[in-house]
């Protein structure tokens, strides 16, 4: 793993203006397999903006994205989904009155055989059964894959959005804020999740509010000011003074943590894990 | 399916007997919630709580084969009807056009038909008329589903609009009268009256249609997505599936089957009656809403459709049978809505606390 990787993805000076708001000001991202990379900053900093433009749903005004070195230009989320880059909305993106199975399925249902297929008939007992190895492989425990959503805790609905991108997603799985409305357990299931799914190989990138939780969880943190990448450090070797001295800019300079510049040159927090 | 996840599959080999328990386990979980969750039971306790307090009040009147076959010729329109509000209303829309959208579809195949042969028309105008209706129903539906998937337009809205628009339609090309001859006597004595081993083609028609789209909601991705689209819209555009066209298909489906209606009526009453649909929206919302299909959207069946369809045609016959004025019916029918809209509300409200 700590080889010498080509990162999975890559933006170089992405901009993205809203009017004369100027959200993205040539932003910088790097991300490589298998790894948790936190993507930080104050409000207003372009985080979402960031990752809308990465996963699809915003079409950049100027820079460049590559995914594993090819220039990509995603046509919205559907087309990102199709390059093996999904998302965990803020919100989960959940049918609450659909089951689990159902809601991992949303919108890749699968089809029974022959005509019966055609005609557009589910085959619930394979989703059901995909479902269940799904949950299992994350170590979610639902006792009942045909239970309407509504009803599971908000752990187990998190856990959903969180298979539901990980079924799908073979590259990078983008987290707006994942844990934010959930309580200690909770949160700490889906941060073991996070952790499994870059075990497997894929990237996540999380955005949180949470300092302590970002050190825990992520090899890398980005941190993101007034539009632009400003600092990246090895989750390892940093403090939370740290990341927020670079947020807020009260600690700008020191050329030791300006890694942004030269690119995803930092691989010692694999070698510390 | 993406390599990764078959991967996942290839990986995760479970052992397959505990799967198999736990799978056991589910199913039998899983009847249970049915069973005391789904408000469709409660519904159907109250159908046979009626039917046999008839039984029981009229003996030997009641459940003779001539109230069966009457109630369920009674209800096979509203039931055709209904089939299609369930779709719309678990998207969380409303149709209230659909009275006005059978007369406009009536009127609209009763006229070719007086214009090619009225009451001695042949078999080809008869399918011509057939046609005329589905396609002038489904062609309204499709249209006021196109503007409520604009989102700019709320359903109530739309369709309140269509049951003007349709109904004025209608009594411009006739005049506001029934025209005569708008059935030709075939369609009448095939569909309107003939029966199939004693039961009337109405209401093996109506049956047939209950079925099929039942296993469509039930079974089918078309199914799925209208139940999730009542359930989150947001989270069904995120997934990609186009939300407009699907409502278009909904609204569609509904127009469709409101032509249906239209020629059972035709064949069954041979008249367009033009003036006698203004309450149909009404019946039959009641008779979803009865049926356990929630207002707010994302759940909701054909099952329970039919039991609520059933309900106030049980009542009208027993009270009938029993010597009490039916119009105690309606009273009964809207005590029982605000009922079952009550509860519809705690179940959603405790549930969402748990
Ligand atoms: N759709 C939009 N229209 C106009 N301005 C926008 C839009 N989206 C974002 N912005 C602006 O872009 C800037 C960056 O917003 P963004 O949502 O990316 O911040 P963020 O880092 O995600 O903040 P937070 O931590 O509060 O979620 C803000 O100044 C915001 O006002
Ligand atoms: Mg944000």
């Amino acid at each position: 793993m700590a080889s010498a990787r080509e990162p999975l993805l890559a933006a170089h000076g992405v901009v993205k203006r809203f009017g004369h708001v100027q959200a993205l000001q040539g932003a910088d991202f790097t991300a490589c397999p298998g790894e948790v990379v936190a993507l930080i900053g104050d409000n207003g900093a372009g985080k979402s903006t960031l990752v809308n433009v990465l996963s699809g749903v915003l079409a950049p005004d100027g820079g460049e994205v590559r995914l594993e070195g090819v220039p990509v230009r995603f046509s919205g989320p559907m087309d990102a989904q199709r390059h093996g880059v999904e998302t965990v909305y803020q919100d989960l993106s959940l049918a609450p009155d659909l089951d689990a199975a159902a809601n991992l399925y949303l919108g890749r249902e699968m089809l029974r055989g022959g005509v019966w297929g055609r005609l557009g008939v589910l085959d619930r007992p394979a989703m059901r059964r995909e479902a269940v190895r799904a949950f299992a492989e994350l170590g979610v425990e639902l006792k009942d894959v045909t239970a309407p959503v509504t009803t599971l805790s908000g752990g187990q609905r998190q856990s959903v959005a969180v298979a539901r991108a990980v079924a799908f997603a073979n590259k990078v799985i983008f987290m707006d804020e994942p844990t934010a409305a959930l309580g200690v357990v909770q949160r700490s299931r889906v941060l073991e999740t996070v952790r499994r799914v870059a075990d497997r190989g894929i990237c996540v990138v999380l955005i949180s509010h949470n300092m302590p939780e970002v050190l825990s969880v992520a090899d890398r943190v980005e941190v993101l000011r007034l539009g632009r990448r400003v600092a990246s450090f090895t989750a390892a070797d940093t403090t939370i003074e740290e990341l927020v001295g670079a947020m807020t800019g009260s600690l700008d300079g020191p050329p030791q943590h300006d890694t942004a510049r030269t690119g995803p040159a930092v691989t010692e927090a694999e070698e510390g894990r | 399916m993406s390599a990764d996840s078959q991967e996942l599959r290839e990986s995760s080999k479970l052992p397959e007997a505990p799967l198999a328990g736990a799978d056991g386990r589910q199913r039998a979980a899983e009847v249970l919630r049915r069973a005391a969750g789904v408000s469709e039971v409660w519904t159907f306790v109250i159908l046979v709580a009626l039917v046999a307090f008839f039984t029981i009040a009229a003996p030997g009147k009641f459940f003779t084969t001539y109230d069966l076959t009457q109630i369920a010729v009674n209800a096979a329109i509203y039931l055709v009807l209904g089939v299609g509000m369930t779709f719309v209303i678990i998207t969380a829309g409303i149709d209230l056009s659909i009275g006005s959208v059978l007369v406009l579809s009536a009127v609209a195949a009763g006229e070719y038909n007086i214009h090619h042969g009225g009451p001695e028309a042949g078999w080809g105008t008869v399918a011509v008329c057939v046609l005329i209706a589905l396609a002038v129903g489904t062609g309204w539906g499709a249209l006021q589903g196109a503007v409520v998937a604009t989102g700019k337009v709320p359903p109530l809205i739309v369709t309140l609009g269509g049951l003007g628009a349709a109904l004025g339609i209608a009594e411009l090309a006739t005049g506001g009268q029934d025209p005569a001859g708008a059935a030709a006597a075939h369609l009448q004595n095939s569909l309107g009256f003939g029966k199939l081993l004693g039961i009337p083609w109405l209401v093996i028609l109506a049956a047939v249609v209950t079925a099929a789209f039942g296993a469509v909601l039930g079974g089918t991705r078309f199914g799925s997505h209208t139940l999730a689209i009542g359930s989150n819209p947001t989270a069904v555009r995120r997934a990609g599936i186009p939300v407009g066209r699907h409502l278009i298909k909904v609204y569609g489906l509904m127009g469709l089957l409101a032509g249906l209606g239209a020629v059972m009526w035709l064949s069954s009453y041979g008249t367009t009656s033009i003036a006698g649909h203004s309450t149909d929206n009404l019946k039959v919302i009641t008779a979803v809403v009865l049926g356990g299909t929630s207002l707010f959207g994302g759940r909701g069946s054909v099952l329970g459709t039919v039991i609520g369809v059933f309900i106030p045609a049980v009542l009208t016959t027993g009270l009938i049978v029993i010597g009490v004025q039916q119009y105690w019916q309606d009273v009964a029918v809207g005590v029982v809505l605000v009922a079952a809209v009550y509860i519809d509300q705690m179940r959603r409200k405790t549930r969402e606390r748990a």
